[in-house]
């Protein structure tokens, strides 16, 4: 029976998972080709959240699981394999807030999704913000704030980046515990995801066209 | 003769702790008019506990650091002059006037978590700005390979492994032995479970301890002081005592929310039976406070087990029996249990209405028919004023949400009116407007 790392990993089979990834690099497979495979079976997780079969454990699970994939396929990879990335996010938690376990839920899936993520971590300063706009070039900006004092400093921060001309050739999602549609208006975003997999989609909304 | 607490049954334990509410032993009121106010705002509550109407639907907004923004202090200001905090949330209470406060303990005492170089959190001044919250820093306190011990004996695992991990000033106490150890005379068991406290790093780390808590007795004394106040104001304190669900417990404080999703899968078994340890030890702390305050209210903030948490089947797997055995438990002593059901709770409605009519339910984010429908046709709620409305909508804004909820939740009593979440930065203009519309608008006729 051949082994199916894509249906091991989607299904959450941790020990499975890693048992196919080893054999396969001891049968001398190609790393990449590995990857593909474990991508495969994280659409399928992501799948199955959307579906709301799988829940916030099962996508923090099966990033696990692809974490000890990867590192074991990494020795394997040869210099300039790495994989073409879709667009520029830049993801962070604003300044006065350090809850971060949301925020790391979406920069996972965002990468997984295939995209180039710069994580600034948590309580950004507005100016760092700022800065990683202009330095990255980056059209997609998730602000993520779990606290009631994350509205003004998630204001402020794109009144900033209205400030420094930014502000049009970006797209900015907000994210958090306390997020309603009234604090998209009242903090200028454009909108707000529920979920890591809602930010997901918004970021393929808006830079896959 | 009074009964013993333990001979009184769980309905005379109830009547006990009600009657200290209502009638608190040695208060002395400012005026005739501040005891009835008091006593009024005691029997509102408990007539909207016991599902009944009163005489309009009492309002609890639930407090954060707001009463030190009203006054122009920050959550600093607060935590680090303790007679800022007494005057703030004097004020706060007095000028808005609420049925109930909920004490200073919001705002916990700094220089007790300097002095034992705290790791669990980051508060004002200390890893976090002067003018916010303190935030929790979750970590795997504990190791999945821990589990053996903690379930064990949970105590001696606090003691030995925990502590000394959130605690810089904590450390050494690593080296001590299982108090338990101290069974008999002979040399092996009871003398040598001292030898460690005779060791220079030990004897530090109590010194230190002696000193947090002479400053945390100084802080109690403040809050004493605050509560005493208030009753003669004629302002009951809202909370008896609190816990958490022994889901939480593990989760927040030893595995981290990381760990114990993967201890779901790794270990279910392990996870299962340590939030089992933690029933009795959380019906205690629960109790404990509520007898000593004379309050049978005791307050569990929920957790990890909302909405998107985990699906249906892990609730009920993991979170919900030993969160069901702990209020059990706080019931058959005579307590209100109040869980506070934070983040969205609309997947639970199904496994929670069928809780104990005892228990007071707290929502954030709800379907407000359902919620009422489901769960309030049996049980006291409470809730859930947005935030978001409080905190950045306009005075109409708070009047339609306050008037929507007293139509839905208050209908026909049980109902008592609070924030989805607790109020920081919020304007006191909107929190005057949400207890004023409610006062106005809520009346039972």
């Amino acid at each position: 029976m051949a082994k199916d790392l894509a249906k091991a990993l989607g299904d959450l089979q941790e020990d499975e998972a890693i048992a196919i990834t080893q054999e396969k690099l001891d049968a001398n497979e190609d790393a990449m080709a590995i990857l593909a495979e474990a991508g495969k079976g994280m659409d399928t997780v992501g799948i199955r959240f959307s579906k709301g079969e799988y829940f916030i454990p099962d996508l923090v699970y099966s990033g696990e699981i692809l974490r000890r994939i990867n590192e074991l396929v990494k020795p394997k990879l040869t210099a300039g394999t790495s994989q073409k990335k879709e667009g520029k996010v830049i993801i962070a938690t604003v300044a006065g807030d350090i809850h971060d376990i949301g925020k790391d839920i979406l920069v996972f899936m965002l990468d997984v999704a295939g995209f180039e993520v710069f994580d600034m971590g948590v309580d950004v300063p507005i100016q760092q913000i700022v800065d990683k706009v202009k330095e990255t070039g980056a059209t997609v900006l998730g602000l993520s704030g779990f606290l009631t004092l994350a509205y003004d400093a998630m204001k402020e921060t794109i009144e900033a980046l209205k400030a420094a001309g930014l502000r049009d050739k970006l797209k900015i999602m907000i994210g958090g515990g306390q997020i309603t549609p009234d604090i998209v208006k009242y903090t200028g975003a454009d909108t707000f995801g529920k979920t890591a997999i809602e930010g997901v989609d918004l970021a393929k909304k808006w830079l896959r066209k | 003769m009074a009964k013993e607490w333990n001979d009184m049954t769980p309905a005379e334990k109830r009547a006990n702790l009600c009657d200290r509410w209502l009638n608190p032993p040695g208060a002395k009121f400012e005026s005739p008019q501040a005891e009835k106010d008091y006593k009024g705002r005691v029997q509102r509550l408990l007539d909207a506990f016991n599902k009944k109407k009163p005489d309009r639907v009492p309002c609890f907004p639930m407090q954060g650091f707001f009463a030190a923004y009203y006054c122009g202090y920050t959550p600093y200001d607060v935590m680090y002059d303790y007679s800022k905090a007494d005057e703030a949330f004097t004020r706060m209470v007095v000028e808005t006037s609420p049925d109930a406060h909920s004490s200073i303990l919001g705002a916990p005492p700094g220089p007790v978590y300097d002095l034992l170089d705290y790791k669990l959190y980051s508060w004002p001044g200390h890893g976090v700005p002067k003018n916010v919250s303190y935030q929790a820093r979750e970590g795997e306190y504990m190791k999945a390979s821990e589990y053996d011990s903690l379930i064990a004996d949970p105590t001696n695992f606090f003691l030995t492994t925990w502590l000394p991990r959130i605690m810089g000033k904590a450390e050494a106490l690593s080296s001590l032995t299982p108090f338990t150890n101290m069974t008999e005379m002979y040399g092996s068991f009871t003398a040598a479970s001292f030898v460690p406290f005779g060791v220079p790093p030990v004897q530090e780390a109590l010194k230190t301890f002696m000193k947090a808590g002479e400053e945390a007795l100084k802080w109690i004394g403040f809050v004493a002081g605050y509560g005493a106040k208030m009753t003669a104001k004629g302002f009951p304190g809202f909370f008896g005592g609190g816990c958490k669900a022994p889901f939480d417990t593990v989760g927040d404080t030893l595995r981290g929310t990381k760990g114990m999703m993967f201890d779901m899968f790794r270990c279910p078994d392990k996870l299962v039976r340590a939030c089992e340890q933690f029933v009795p030890i959380m019906i205690k702390m629960g109790v404990d406070g509520a007898r000593q305050n004379g309050c049978p209210v005791v307050f569990l903030p929920l957790h990890k087990g909302a909405d998107g948490f985990m699906n249906d089947q892990q609730f009920r797997k993991y979170y919900w029996p030993t969160l069901l055995a702990v209020m059990e438990g706080l019931i058959k002593e005579g307590c209100i249990p109040f869980p506070w059901a934070e983040g969205g709770y609309d997947s639970r409605l199904d496994v929670i209405k069928d809780s104990p009519d005892e228990i007071f339910w707290g929502f954030d984010k709800i379907d407000f028919h359902n919620a009422k429908k489901l769960v309030g046709n049996k049980h006291a709620i409470g809730g859930a004023i947005p935030i978001s409305v409080l905190n950045v909508g306009t005075k109409d804004d708070v009047i339609a949400e306050v008037k929507k909820e007293i139509d839905i939740f208050g209908k026909d009593g049980g109902y008592i009116m609070m924030t989805s979440a607790t109020m920081e930065e919020t304007p006191g203009d909107n929190v005057k407007t949400m207890i004023n519309t409610c006062k106005q608008f809520g009346v039972y006729k």
